[in-house]
């Protein structure tokens, strides 16, 4: 059966309600398919709740149940925003965060606080409603003070209630208990304008932030009962396998729907070069995905892998930006030693343990899609778009998928679904195949880094220089090119998000002349996307390496280098745990007896880095320790030990936690990860091809938090990923005299500088 | 359209499946036991572990056909929110999830150890556990409360 593009009348419509679902001790708000009832019908796609960010009402509800609603704009992927936020506005509105119900990325139910990205959450979304929170108690307080006939300076919110601070005074009806927040706000809603001057509490009287307690999810996801993207279903809904093309560019010539005749119920739908497979039944779409034959045009136009770096270097359509360009000239002889290397990190896939997923509903008027995006307010004008509906027609629901890290296929999976739903007038599930995610998700993008530099026989930085390649960055989320609508031929953005790859290529240290060069590519050989700490693992890469290289070049301590240019009191104490922690004795690197050349089958070494994350946000020092086998070239990373600083911390276990994952994650970037490619297609597609680290590689941790409870609290999701290249390139350098300057560093490159040092 | 019975977390169920070659994988997520995920389809990840009579197996390589007649342990069946599996409450201790795809697959590795070794070995632990794929990085925490459900540490 051939499938038309003319949509059919839904004749069965979803609807949600929301239900309470006790998980972990923390009420949480779910959704529950109650009957069928449009949510368009059910109150609007958009409008049903105020979402304007400056109103205390978008963030929190008083319900007449003694709980209170947190509506959240950033999303938990597993990193704990669930139980965080709950932290932040519990303490500052005055109820314990088992009082707060959470709803989050719902583009009609939650503001839009951005794109769950750049280390940003807790910063900037939980900034926001730290200060919803505090407008909010001031609100309640000035409220009970009103009824009371009482000075507000003698109240205080506390425990959901509103009391005298002595005990007296507490209003009649309520035992002296004080007044319940339902009591006071009619309606549940407060009708304030967020007030960025309401005062907020002293992180000495904290009883909320700065404890580590437990994240709510992680009870359901021990015992099954968590409803993942991918878990998610719907009342009539249909399974849809998309069928790619062989070759990234291939166009589609023609479908032999007869091919599939035999697998009951499993139909084709295509629309231009869209071509997918539906069924009843998952088991008979994927059937039919791998018994569908197509043919498709040829296409080659991808560059050879081994040239890449090359091709990069050689590309002419590029737009050039001094990114940095600070002090002068130096004058006269001083004793100088100049160094230049070049860096490289390749693309490489987000790696998600489960592959993309997304259930759409859509018909003539609206749509309804559950995605496990981290952008869903931002992706809402891109769907709008393909669609061809109001943007207030679209509603996107976020549920939490296997983790992302950026942008996997998430949205992709998402637009199939959508473009699939509006095409049958049914609900659609899509879900990507393995080979799918790996050779699709959009990837993390190359980046070549020329640095030269020059230092003195003191170990100042004369002159330093970075000049590197990297694919455009662009202008907007609306603009990020969807595999689903460009074949179907509903849209074709060329607009790329790396995110922020160009930060942290200037060294943090002293240094009399700085330049900062990027050469902007218009493209990238595989679609790019932002991975975990976007660009940065690259960028410290090259300039940790290149000041270990000049450390080396002045004859001095890695460490010590590092200190006698370095300021920022919060950096140098980071360093200063950092090498506590690893026992670090100074002197320099190579370590005497340890190189190369003296025959020792297993070189020893230690190595170091550090980053001010984006000059502006935590701080990390972390120290490596390594083992390098020389007939192998096998690298085993014995311990990490890492000093974090991001400020305030909210929650001290999911703070840890961060930092755990971004230093093995990044691990097994640096050791394993690169995507394999020919001239028509990446060829790694599973977990062969492409493999990620694995128990048996997993080191020694020990992380040392730095809180600092009176100062801003900033991102704990990225940033410790950026020091892991280069302490571990300057560990094996000081295990064995050789550098690594191109990752991953398999055994064969290893082999090979070993030969080279 | 065929019926395959078997016992399920100790309940007698039956999986229609059109195609005997159907992984169990989708079997059991059909009859609404999602725990059990799909990763990759080719028994490189062990998401998808459960256990078939007592021995961990990757769900997605196991035909419905073959899993007939025998007895199948997903994560739903060791335990609940309120009376978890002893690897299930050290796990939520722990606080081992971050976004937990890969857990089912552990959890379910790690009780097959246990019930073959009690008191392993952190090497032990973390050999049963190489064939899991783990991306956020959850790796250190997952050893910690495998070794803590052995009454090891912790």
């Amino acid at each position: 059966m051939r499938m038309h593009l003319t949509p059919q009348r839904p004749t069965r419509r979803a609807g949600l309600t929301r239900r309470k679902v006790l998980a972990g001790g923390v009420l949480t708000v779910g959704f529950a398919l109650a009957g069928w009832q449009s949510p368009t019908r059910a109150g609007g796609i958009g409008g049903a709740r105020s979402v304007d960010p400056n109103a205390v009402d978008t963030f929190l509800s008083v319900n007449g149940d003694g709980t209170v609603t947190l509506y959240c704009g950033k999303v938990d992927l597993g990193q704990g925003l669930r139980i965080a936020m709950r932290q932040i506005a519990g303490e500052e509105l005055g109820i314990g965060v088992d009082k707060i119900k959470y709803v989050e990325g719902d583009t009609a139910l939650t503001p839009d606080q951005g794109r769950t990205s750049g280390s940003n959450g807790i910063q900037r979304g939980g900034t926001q409603i730290r200060r919803a929170a505090a407008t909010a108690r001031a609100g309640l307080i000035a409220l009970a003070a009103q009824r009371l006939n009482v000075n507000p300076d003698d109240l205080i919110a506390e425990g959901g209630v509103v009391r005298s601070k002595s005990g007296a005074n507490n209003g009649g009806s309520n035992g002296g208990t004080g007044i319940r927040f339902a009591d006071l706000v009619a309606g549940g809603n407060f009708n304030l304008k967020l007030d960025p001057k309401a005062p907020l509490k002293n992180p000495a009287t904290y009883s909320l932030v700065g404890k580590p307690l437990p994240r709510p999810d992680v009870p359901a996801k021990c015992t099954g009962t968590f409803t993942y993207m991918q878990d998610f279903s719907l009342p009539g809904m249909v399974h849809a396998r998309v069928i790619r093309p062989p070759a990234i560019g291939a166009k589609l010539i023609a479908v032999d729907e007869t091919s599939i005749k035999n697998l009951p119920g499993a139909s084709v739908v295509r629309i231009q070069d869209f071509l997918a497979v539906i069924a009843d039944d998952e088991w008979t779409a994927v059937r039919a995905a791998g018994t569908l034959r197509a043919q498709w045009s040829e296409w080659s136009g991808l560059p050879a892998q081994d040239k890449l770096v090359a091709t990069l270097r050689a590309k002419t359509d590029l737009t050039d930006e001094m990114l940095v360009s600070r002090g002068g000239e130096q004058a006269g002889n001083y004793g100088a030693l100049s160094r230049s290397a070049s860096y490289y990190w390749p693309m490489q896939s987000h790696g998600s343990i489960g592959p993309s997923c997304a259930v759409a509903d859509v018909d003539k008027e609206a749509a309804t899609v559950w995605t496990a995006s981290q952008g869903t307010h931002g992706n809402r004008k891109t769907f709008a778009r393909f669609l061809r509906l109001p943007e207030d027609q679209v509603r996107l629901i976020y549920l939490e998928g296997a983790g992302c890290y950026g942008m996997n296929g998430h949205e992709d999976a998402a637009a199939d679904a959508a473009i699939l739903s509006q095409a049958i007038g049914r609900p659609v599930r899509v879900q990507w195949s393995r080979q799918d995610e790996h050779g699709w998700d959009p990837k993390g993008p190359p980046q070549l880094l020329d640095i030269s530099g020059v230092v003195d026989s003191t170990g100042r930085i004369r002159e330093w220089r970075t000049e590197m390649w990297l694919p455009q960055t662009t202008k907007g989320l609306s603009d990020i090119p969807l595999l689903g609508p460009a074949a179907a031929g509903l849209d074709d953005v060329r607009g790329l998000q790396p995110g922020a790859i160009s930060q942290n290529t200037d060294p943090p240290y002293a240094a009399d002349k700085v330049e900062v060069l990027a050469h902007w590519l218009k493209d990238a050989p595989l679609r790019p996307a932002p991975i975990r700490s976007p660009g940065k693992p690259a960028n410290c890469f090259a300039v940790e390496s290149f000041t270990d290289e000049l450390a080396s070049a002045a004859g001095l301590d890695p460490i010590e280098f590092r200190l006698r240019g370095l300021d920022d009191k919060r950096g140098v104490e980071a360093i200063k745990r950092a090498a506590a922690l690893m026992n670090w004795q100074s002197r320099p690197s190579p370590g005497s007896g340890k190189n190369a050349g003296n025959g020792a089958a297993v070189m020893r070494g230690r190595g170091f880095a550090y980053v001010h994350y984006k000059h502006s946000e935590s701080y990390v020092a972390m120290g490596i320790d390594v083992a390098v086998e020389r007939a192998s070239g096998r690298i085993k990373v014995e311990r990490v030990a890492c000093a974090f600083d991001c400020g305030q911390i909210i929650n001290p276990d999911g703070a840890r936690a961060q930092v755990e994952g971004s230093i093995l994650q990044t691990l097994s970037r640096v050791l394993l990860e690169e995507v394999q490619f020919d001239q028509s297609r990446v060829t790694s597609v599973d977990w062969n091809s492409y493999p990620i680290l694995r128990f048996s590689d997993v080191p020694q941790i020990e992380i040392e938090l730095i809180d600092r409870p009176t100062e801003a609290p900033v991102g704990a999701g990225e940033a410790a990923c950026t020091t892991v290249g280069a302490a571990l390139a300057n560990a094996v350098f000081d295990a064995t005299g050789a550098r690594l300057r191109t990752v991953p560093f398999t055994p064969e490159r290893v082999k090979a500088a070993l030969g080279a040092a | 359209m065929a019926n395959y019975r078997l016992r399920i977390n100790g309940f007698e169920r039956t999986i229609e499946a059109s195609d005997p070659d159907q992984p169990l994988l989708y079997g059991l997520r059909g009859l609404g036991l999602t725990a059990t995920k799909f990763g990759c389809g080719l028994g490189q990840c062990g998401a998808c572990n459960v256990l078939i009579d007592g021995r961990p197996v990757r769900s997605c390589l196991t035909t419905v056909a073959d899993a007939q007649g025998k007895s199948v342990t997903t994560l739903e069946g060791l335990g609940s929110v309120s009376a978890p599996h002893p690897v299930q409450a050290a796990f939520i201790k722990a606080q081992v999830p971050q976004c937990g795809y890969c857990t089912s697959g552990m959890i379910v590795s790690a009780v097959a150890l246990l019930a073959d070794k009690p008191k392993p070995t952190e090497y032990d632990v973390r050999s049963a556990l190489e064939g899991n794929l783990c991306r956020c990085g959850t790796h250190v925490r997952v050893v910690r409360a495998v070794m803590a459900a052995s009454g090891q540490g912790g």
